[in-house]
């Protein structure tokens, strides 16, 4: 039995209970996702996108699927409080695949705001829903959105209406919590309207030790002169996989900052699609990924620019122990007539052992000649002369590698656009090369 | 304003530039129905008076071959090939006794030779050019053979290295690309016609650039050659190959091996230009260019440079590769791929680093006009053994229009924390200040585009024997500058 039939059967027989617990703008797309995620399967290390990442093995395990939508007892407000110190944030909780709703409505949203349940909302607002929900995220091409797409009950909406701006920085925990192997398939859809603004976290946590597997689609619409952050943020545990689509449109004039860190985990793959739909936009997609033990990340990145006159950087650093395995795959795409682009792709890795491996793959296809593009990618260590020159001034060896790496990976971090979660950032890295993972104080699942 | 207009139009000037070195010769030549099978295999074969030992090679590869489907991942479209539609042995008839001077060999091939450019007779007495020259599939002469016996130096076509010496044949053919490498690499391995073999001793200086002129003759065969070249310890030679082929209609195929051995401390230096018919302004025609190359730097300290000038054909398809297994062995690539027209690129290295101490350099420069595409794809791979290896990679693109397209497809696998890898691509075209300072100057748009096409391309052009360096150059101003060169 192929690794897919199990979950072919699956929806087979229960796609009343699927439909029952979710809303109909999400199962209207439901036919068709499974329609196409019988013809295209998990993809296979075949396909040249997913070259380094066998996403069909990741399946393979029997692992539970929620499908009722059980309430798995749990209190997030009470086990966990990562909350990011010194940065006001209104702080939302994803438990598995379910939007957390008994959380105390905190109040700050401006009006018109939506922020909450994908499910409810497609109920109360269906109309938004209905508009936005799957036009990005197409089934017909990638075979983990289709999945996504066949399974997702529920999830989170975020929708800033036409010029307003969301003064206050908003965290979304995703917490995988189950007792036994469990996948978690989320689904996110942010609409951001024409001139409207936001910033949002979502940081990744698992609370067991049990095998999770994450499969997320996130869709995100930024129209024009909107400005919109996204920062993600994975500490989960050694058993965990993370499958992640991002789908990202610019209208005109928009500016967006993407910013994917990876400090604990156990399997993870990105993938990100961005469209450039009118003139004038900005895309900063940054990444950074510690990996050690026999962790994995794995970046893939397409940006199409298929407008004139629009700019995209692109900073990937890994920083890799142990026997873990990195990649980056990213693709400029410049289309016919898409002149005055400017784009930049940079990839920098760090292999600290030999038994880590680094897969890199910065790719540029361009059809249009009044163009400045630039990709660059290297691996290699610690500079030896740096390294000497600390310890000739009473540096410890540790110390000054340490220092190094940190340096290494600042860069990245010092694109965050918020002054709070910089500063926790650093902390939170530190530790992580230390030894110990992200842990916080005073927090009781972290003890 | 004005300025840019005069450049859209000299752009469009290249256009329109017809291929030089566009004409067939009329020889007779001895060519095999079309189609193939395990006879025509065969055929080939006994026509060649080939031992068993090659016969069963070619089956096998053959037989391989059947189980293949032609790879689609490269970023090309290829009209789909009919190979049972091409005749795959064309042989311009042999002189009972074979040719022991000039003027024993067919004055119209030399005459041929003498419109490329490459008067056999001048080269023999001024150039210090040994010639092998292939015209189609079978070597018809080899100059300087004599001088370089001396040396115990083996420069001769590969059917007679296989009837000469069948032990260095038999020990190093296939042993870098075996037939079940790839489609085409089964392919040539099935059906190869003739080639070229060097067999460098050790300790042996090659005292001149050995050089073979390949060109695709017959209607409708395609050429299938088998270079092989063996550099023994602490041996050194620098071998040329050019390439021009007359003007067709209907599309050619070309499949070819170049396999290169290096042992211990030994060097070789390959250098190529290539300007086979691209095809004509619409895109008609045009010679298909699949070819496999690939060196083992098998010794130590042994060092294998790679450099190639490609302005021709209608589709290219060629990585010239490199395996650094011996500890301290040095690879470089350099290369100049220049597409116009409707012609496509998808060229670039791969630098497979297995042994200790191993370095390699990648410079590539792509340009694109007119309606073509120009593609980098390499890959460098260090592996978990391959202690303190370096790579250094450079590809540029220009591009001259706004209808072509430049792309780079790089790979790195590193899989050892000694390793320090680079990788940098910019693309750009050509600015209209550097224009205007030319113009300032007194520099036509039309030299000024030259110069600094040339200018670009010096990095790869420096790396060519003298030989070559002149006509690159003359290669590059053809394909680019209209009424220049």
């Amino acid at each position: 039995m192929n690794i897919e039939q199990q979950y072919i059967d699956l929806y087979d027989q229960q796609k009343a209970v699927i439909c029952k617990h979710s809303a109909e703008a999400m199962n209207l797309l439901r036919p068709d996702a499974f329609s196409h995620f019988k013809t295209l399967g998990f993809p296979t290390k075949k396909l040249e996108k997913y070259k380094y990442t066998d996403v069909s093995k990741a399946f393979e395990p029997n692992y539970g699927l929620n499908l009722n939508q059980l309430q798995f007892p749990v209190n997030p407000y009470e086990v966990f409080k990562c909350d990011v110190p010194n940065m006001s944030t209104a702080l939302h909780f994803v438990v598995n695949d379910a939007f957390y709703t008994q959380s105390p409505t905190k109040a700050g949203l401006p009006e018109g705001v939506l922020f909450g349940s994908l499910k409810e909302m497609a109920k109360t607002h269906a109309d938004i829903v209905k508009k936005y929900y799957g036009k990005l995220a197409d089934t017909s091409k990638d075979g983990v959105t289709a999945f996504n797409t066949t399974f997702a009950e529920d999830g989170v909406l975020f929708y800033v209406p036409k010029n307003v701006i969301v003064e206050k920085p908003i965290q979304l925990v995703n917490i995988l919590r189950s007792d036994v192997d469990l996948i978690a398939n989320r689904r996110i859809l942010i609409v951001m309207e024409d001139g409207s603004q936001a910033r949002l976290l979502i940081c990744d946590h698992t609370m067991d030790k049990v095998k999770f597997l994450a499969t997320q689609v996130i869709e995100v619409f930024v129209g024009k002169n909107s400005v919109f952050d996204l920062y993600e943020l994975e500490e989960t545990d050694v058993n965990s996989v993370r499958i992640s689509n991002l789908y990202l449109r610019q209208e005109a004039d928009s500016n967006v900052l993407l910013n994917g860190m990876t400090l604990h985990n156990g399997s993870t793959r990105n993938m990100t699609q961005v469209t450039f739909a009118g003139e004038g936009a900005e895309l900063n997609a940054y990444g950074m990924a510690i990996a050690d033990k026999e962790e994995r990340v794995d970046n893939n990145i397409f940006v199409d620019h298929a407008v004139p006159r629009c700019t995209s950087n692109q900073l990937f650093k890994y920083v890799l122990d142990d026997k873990s395995v990195g990649a980056f795959a990213g693709l400029v795409l410049v289309r016919p007539d898409a002149q005055h682009t400017n784009s930049k792709q940079t990839n920098r890795n760090l292999c600290n052992t030999s038994d880590a491996h680094m897969y890199t793959q910065p790719q540029l296809e361009i059809y249009a000649d009044d163009v400045k593009c630039y990709h660059g990618a290297t691996v290699g260590q610690l500079d030896d002369d740096a390294l000497f020159y600390m310890r000739s001034r009473g540096i410890s060896q540790t110390e000054a590698r340490l220092l190094l790496m940190f340096a290494f990976v600042n860069d990245v971090i010092d694109t965050i656009r918020l002054d709070a979660l910089k500063d926790r950032l650093h902390m939170l890295v530190e530790k992580r090369f230390r030894g110990n993972l992200g842990q916080c104080d005073n927090c009781s699942f972290c003890k | 304003m004005k300025q840019e207009k005069n450049y859209n139009q000299y752009v469009k000037g290249f256009t329109h530039e017809k291929y030089k070195y566009g004409f067939t010769t009329d020889v007779d030549s001895d060519i095999i129905d079309r189609g193939l099978s395990e006879d025509v295999v065969r055929l080939i074969s006994r026509k060649k008076e080939e031992p068993d030992w090659l016969l069963d090679f070619r089956l096998q590869a053959y037989r391989h071959w059947l189980t293949l489907k032609m790879p689609v991942w490269a970023h090309l479209r290829i009209p789909k090939i009919d190979y049972q539609a091409i005749s795959y042995y064309a042989n311009p008839l042999k002189k009972k006794n074979g040719p022991k001077s000039l003027d024993e060999v067919d004055p119209e091939l030399i005459k041929t030779f003498n419109k490329l450019g490459i008067p056999l007779e001048e080269q023999m007495s001024l150039g210090g050019v040994a010639v092998d020259a292939v015209m189609d599939s079978v070597s018809v002469k080899t100059t300087f053979k004599e001088s370089l016996m001396e040396k115990g130096i083996i420069f001769c076509s590969i059917s007679e290295a296989v009837r000469e010496h069948p032990d260095l044949v038999k020990k190093y053919l296939g042993s870098v690309v075996g037939y079940r490498d790839n489609f085409f690499a089964a392919l040539n391995s099935a059906v190869f016609s003739d080639g070229s073999f060097v067999y460098i001793p050790k300790g042996v200086r090659c005292p001149m650039e050995l050089s073979t002129y390949f060109r695709i003759n017959a209607q409708n065969t395609g050429q299938f050659e088998r270079t092989l070249i063996i550099a023994d310890d602490d041996a050194y030679v620098s071998y040329l190959e050019g390439c021009t082929a007359p003007m067709r209609d209907e599309n050619q195929l070309h499949a070819a091996i170049v396999e290169i051995i290096v042992h211990d401390r030994a060097e070789v230096k390959y250098s190529t230009v290539q300007n086979w018919y691209p095809g004509n302004a619409e895109g008609k025609g045009g010679v298909y260019n699949f070819v496999t190359k690939r060196g083992h730097c098998l010794g130590e300290s042994s060092k294998l440079s790679w450099t190639q000038v490609e302005t021709g054909s209608a589709i290219t398809w060629k990585y010239p590769s490199c395996i650094l297994s011996g500890d301290n062995s040095t690879a470089e690539f350099y290369s100049v791929a220049l597409t116009n027209n409707y012609q496509q690129a998808d060229t670039g290295t791969k630098m497979i680093h297995l042994g200790k101490n191993t370095h390699s350099t990648i410079v590539s420069k792509g340009i694109s006009a007119g309606k073509s595409e120009n593609s980098y794809r390499g890959l460098v791979r260090v592996s978990k053994n391959a202690v303190n290896a370096r790579n250094y990679s450079q590809c540029d693109s220009l591009l001259l229009g706004d209808k072509c397209g430049a792309h780079t497809f790089p790979y790195m696998d590193i899989h050892n924390d000694t390793a320090v890898v680079e990788h940098e691509a910019t693309t750009s075209k050509i600015s209209e200040e550097q224009i205007l300072y030319c113009n300032q100057r007194g520099i036509k748009t039309e030299d000024a585009v030259g110069l600094i096409v040339n200018g670009y391309a010096k990095d790869v052009l420096n790396k060519l024997p003298m030989e070559f360096a002149v006509e690159a150059q003359k290669l590059l101003s053809v394909s680019l500058e209209g009424s220049i060169g």
